[in-house]
């Protein structure tokens, strides 16, 4: 009994040197994976992943090859669709999910010849980078817009779960939009689902009918863009992607998930055999974060006040939390000049003064 | 926090908009149970509906074709599950949960290169004095089309259910099929006839959502509408106007809790959401005083032996 | 004219042959899918059910099958003890949510000590957040007369958002940057359900589906409650007269259902998932109902529904990175193979005749 389970357990190993070792020779193709959490066809988040890997197919021609398996539950599924990538000889291998974070860190151990690309994590290895988007900088550009587009000086904001990122998002716009407008108000409502367009829909109708003229989202339907154009006179944003069918109006700009460079600059890193371990936070300045195009429905000197501060922001002259500024309960964050650092940042959990309501526990 | 900024008017105008995917396809379930028959797979036709409805509204720039199209996508692929619960005499809840299993595979594939396109859009009701009533005006006479035709069909299916001939027949089906059978009814053509009604109405709940609630197309875009609609007529006690009760009481518990949310209520969200889902629990344990059932034969295999 | 004759009893040879002709016409018509998305059927068939088993690869893939099955056939076997009695519990995946938060939740309460008492602890905690859920429905039914299919479904949707509460606040990792989702319960060793051979797939969770699978074996073919219950499905009234009591019949079916599907959460918890997250539940408890009716209700049905449920998530995932199939065409595939096991059952039971009906 025991001998049989050790013979078949030196034999797996067995098998997966030399899987690994097979390909190293035998390829040409650089083989790609990516994991993705939702259907490439989700419009959104997934769609916006699958479109920069599109690119890489498109950049290297036959050098090489990329695989992709869609709507991978988080968790042990991950682990195993991860572990199938690598053992069909993968050498890269994208996971796009938060929630992909101890799986990749799991399969990333049985294989150090693969590296991994972690999307929006904290852990990393010697085989494991990550990779996130300063989305809160495009923020920064949409709040100062809202700021100056609202009548009635109420902003609403469909958030989808509490967490950091879509935190980070409320606050760089509220600063912005107060600054330009301090009558401002914001209205935030958690949807708490990643995507229901039907409850997106509610949402953004609640919003409107409690005043709110300016709709910001961080859930990736356009269902909220088509309520603001029903009820007429409300103007939204694109989200993750550019949602360009609702432009000029109600649509007049968006934030873009871009990874199209990043996927072939890691591709080419790992061709070269140049690829190291990193954690990437890039915003507009590395292109991961687009501003989709402003449209004419925005006043020219809105337009060009928004376009200076995303060239600003772009050129590191300017970071969107710079002090000074207070936390929700008056108490101090950042002194006069200082700038938030990214670990602060990356776990954010807190609202900044002025934005009335209490993140959800 | 600020409730005043919460308009009554608006809540039960919205609601009812909110309302009306999940009333149309749970009275489409609500006849097919009636019937005798127990049909899961309400999920999985209402997305086919809703890509059916979808794209046949894109390609002609019609949406009424749309929801033609989506009420006959629908009941199109109710017709596996008819085939399957009433020639092959297949256990039915599992054929309901295969049919959505199927319906979404297959509505995401029909649905390829139909992301980021928008529909052509649905006629609103305009009356030029009616719709600028206060109060009345904006609740009764400032909606969709479908959300009449809606309403209609609830009233339509009580009246059919009441007091017509084939009405009878339909609950002597669902009440005892072998006296049916003994009575010279045909009971398996019956049962396929309310299956496909009911698939058609599941399609055009699901097209409701993709040309006008949304309107947009994403794969598994009714994100569970069609479970809430299998919830609604349990919940209606296999009645009509209850069904519209429920569907208004539902929609009603989500929009109110968007609202208190938008107005800064400082309950925690995620007891808000669930509320929707308790008051159901809550009312059906009022209700169950009534000793209204369920039809007597409902979920079980029909076959004729002499 | 075709028509169905009763068999006076159902067809052994039938009961064996219906599944392999089932699995054959899936082949048939899912290559044709294949095809029509420009794919080599046969490849993509011996992608789906051929290389798991026995490929290059199937010593890795061969373990994931008891780990995929694991739950699913450990719930289903909950389910059917009440499906036989006409006890409809829809809301497992709701008993296997709480089932994980009250494991894990009891595991996490002992962080950071070290003791051989926190595991056996968990699992008991996990079986009683499933059972508790459970008995919600059932408590209900038995005082009010309530639908114990509606109120076990409504709260899945409410034990989803407990755990997206849970995820965000009460469970949520100290260490882990403010993001959601608990501590990993594999980095905990105590309260971390590995394997038990390295390398097998068997983990507690797996064990305590085999385990369940003679449980209710024995339960039902040698113990008078299985007779109660299988009576009490088969001919309500008899088995009133048998003095069977529904009410404890009742409470007995949900419950055990309920504290099979929290201990899978539970197991799948502290295992191969290792933490509570937002998106924690996949489903298993509603691909178990279709499990438990494929597997006919039976025991050892269910065993090998379980397994072959598992063969095609693995196996369609290799056809979808290998051959790209979009997931779309392997849920259809998945639809389709359920709808030719449901159609062709009808042949255990039943004869096909042609010709004119006889005179009866």
């Amino acid at each position: 009994m025991n001998l049989t389970k050790r013979a078949l357990l030196t034999g797996a190993a067995m098998a997966m040197s030399l899987a690994a070792a097979g390909t190293a020779f035998a390829q040409e193709k650089t083989k790609v994976g990516f994991v993705y959490v939702g259907p490439v066809g989700d419009g959104g988040w997934t769609y916006e992943h699958d479109k920069g890997r599109q690119a890489v197919e498109k950049h290297f021609g036959d050098q090489v090859e990329t695989v992709f398996v869609e709507s991978v539950p988080e968790g042990p599924d991950s682990e195993r669709v991860m572990t199938q990538m690598a053992l069909d000889g993968a050498k890269l291998i994208f996971t796009t999910s938060f929630g992909y974070m101890d799986p990749t860190i799991n399969v990333a151990k049985k294989f150090p010849d693969v590296k991994f690309e972690h999307a929006t994590g904290y852990k990393t290895a010697e085989n494991v980078g990550t990779y996130s988007a300063r989305f809160y900088e495009g923020r920064a550009v949409q709040g100062t817009i809202a700021g100056h587009m609202t009548k009635s000086n109420v902003i609403g904001y469909i958030g989808s779960y509490p967490i950091p990122e879509v935190i980070r998002g409320i606050n760089s716009a509220y600063i912005h939009a107060k600054k330009v407008n301090p009558d401002v108000q914001f209205k935030i409502v958690w949807a708490f689902t990643w995507f229901d367009p039907a409850k997106e829909a509610d949402a953004a109708k609640v919003l409107i009918e409690q005043g709110a003229d300016v709709i910001l989202q961080h859930t990736d339907s356009t269902a909220p863009l088509a309520a603001a154009q029903a009820a007429g006179n409300v103007i939204g944003f694109g989200q993750a992607s550019d949602m360009a069918e609702y432009a000029p109006s109600p649509r007049v700009s968006s934030i873009i998930d871009n990874w199209a460079p990043y996927y072939i600059k890691q591709t080419q890193a790992v061709i070269d055999g140049t690829w190291k371990s990193e954690m990437t936070w890039d915003g507009i300045g590395a292109g991961m974060v687009g501003i989709g195009e402003i449209t004419d429905a925005v006043p020219a000197e809105v337009k060009a006040e928004a376009m200076a501060l995303k060239d600003k922001i772009a050129s590191g002259e300017y970071h969107p939390f710079t002090g000074p500024l207070k936390k929700q309960d008056g108490s101090d964050w950042l002194a006069e000049g200082e700038v938030a650092d990214d670990g602060t940042l990356a776990g954010l959990n807190f609202y900044v003064e002025g934005i009335e309501g209490e993140i959800p526990q | 926090m600020d409730l005043s900024a919460i308009n009554p008017v608006l809540l039960v105008a919205s609601l009812m908009v909110a309302a009306t995917a999940v009333m149309i396809a749970a009275i489409g379930e609500l006849i097919v149970e009636r019937a005798g028959v127990l049909n899961l797979g309400v999920e999985g036709m209402m997305i086919t509906g809703a890509i059916c409805g979808f794209a046949v509204a894109v390609q002609t720039g019609s949406p009424l074709l749309g929801f033609v199209a989506a009420a006959g996508g629908g009941a199109l692929l109710s017709m596996l599950f008819a085939f399957l619960t009433q020639f092959a005499l297949a256990n039915q809840v599992a054929s309901g949960l295969a049919l959505t299993l199927f319906g979404l595979g297959l509505s995401a594939l029909l649905g390829q290169g139909y992301q980021g396109i928008k529909p052509p859009a649905t006629p609103r009701l305009d009356i030029p004095m009616l719709s600028d009533l206060p109060v009345v005006g904006r609740i009764l006479f400032g909606h969709d089309l479908m959300v009449y035709f809606g309403l209609a069909l609830v009233a339509a299916t009580w009246a059919f259910l009441k007091y017509t001939r084939a009405g009878l027949v339909l609950r002597a089906v669902g009440e005892n099929h072998d006296a049916a059978h003994a009575l010279g009814y045909k009971v398996i053509r019956i049962r396929v006839m309310a299956i496909a009604f009911g698939g058609a109405c599941a399609g055009l709940g699901g097209a409701y959502i993709s040309l006008i609630r949304v309107p947009q197309w994403t794969e598994g875009m009714t994100a569970g509408i069609g479970w809430i609609a299998l919830a609604l007529v349990v919940f209606a006690s296999w009645k009509p106007w209850r069904v519209l009760l429920g569907a208004y009481l539902f929609g009603g518990v989500t929009v109110l809790q968007l609202n208190l949310q938008a107005a800064g209520l400082a309950i925690p969200v995620e007891y808000l959401s669930m509320s929707p889902y308790l008051i159901t629990i809550l009312v059906l344990v009022i209700m169950s005083a009534d000793k209204s059932r369920a039809p007597a034969s409902l979920g079980r295999v029909f076959h004729a032996t002499h | 004219m075709v028509r169905l004759e009763k068999r006076l009893q159902p067809s052994a040879v039938f009961a064996w042959a219906t599944p392999v002709m089932a699995v054959i016409a899936t082949m048939i018509f899912g290559g044709l899918l294949f095809a029509a998305l420009g794919k080599d059927p046969l490849v993509a068939i011996r992608t789906i059910f051929w290389d798991p088993l026995f490929g290059q690869y199937a010593f890795f893939y061969r373990p994931q099958l008891l780990v995929k099955g694991g739950p699913l056939i450990l719930i289903a076997i909950g389910l059917s003890l009440g499906f036989r009695a006409g006890i409809w519990n829809i809301g497992a995946e709701g008993q296997y949510i709480m089932g994980a938060i009250c494991g894990a939740g009891a595991g996490l309460a002992f962080y950071p000590l070290e003791a051989w008492y926190i595991f056996p602890i968990m699992v008991l905690a996990g079986a009683l957040g499933g059972w508790v859920w459970a008995m919600i429905p059932g408590v209900l039914k038995v005082k009010f007369g309530t639908n114990e299919i509606l109120v076990s479904l409504m709260l899945v949707y409410v034990a989803e958002q407990f755990l997206a509460s849970v995820s965000l606040g009460l469970l949520k990792n100290p260490q882990g940057f403010g993001f959601p989702g608990s501590r990993n319960l594999q980095q905990y060793p105590s309260a971390h359900n590995a394997e038990i051979f390295e390398g097998t797939g068997m983990h507690w969770g797996v064990a305590a589906a085999l385990i369940a699978v003679i449980f209710a074996y024995v339960l039902l073919s040698r113990h008078q409650l299985g007779y109660h219950i299988r009576l009490t499905g088969e001919a309500p009234r008899a088995a009133k007269f048998a003095g069977v009591s529904p009410s404890r019949l009742i409470l007995f079916c949900l419950g055990i259902s309920g504290a099979f599907a929290g201990l899978a959460g539970m197991f799948e918890a502290s295992g191969p998932a290792g933490q509570i997250t937002i998106d924690f539940n996949t489903g298993y408890g509603f691909t178990a109902i279709i499990v438990a009716f494929l597997g006919r209700l039976h025991p050892v049905g269910i065993l090998l529904a379980g397994l072959l449920m598992a063969l095609t998530y693995i196996g369609g995932e290799i056809a979808q990175s290998s051959l790209g199939l979009p997931s779309a065409a392997i849920q259809m595939f998945q639809g389709m193979l359920l709808f030719f096991l449901l159609a062709v059952d009808v042949l255990t039971g039943y004869r096909i005749r042609f010709g004119q009906r006889e005179a009866a």
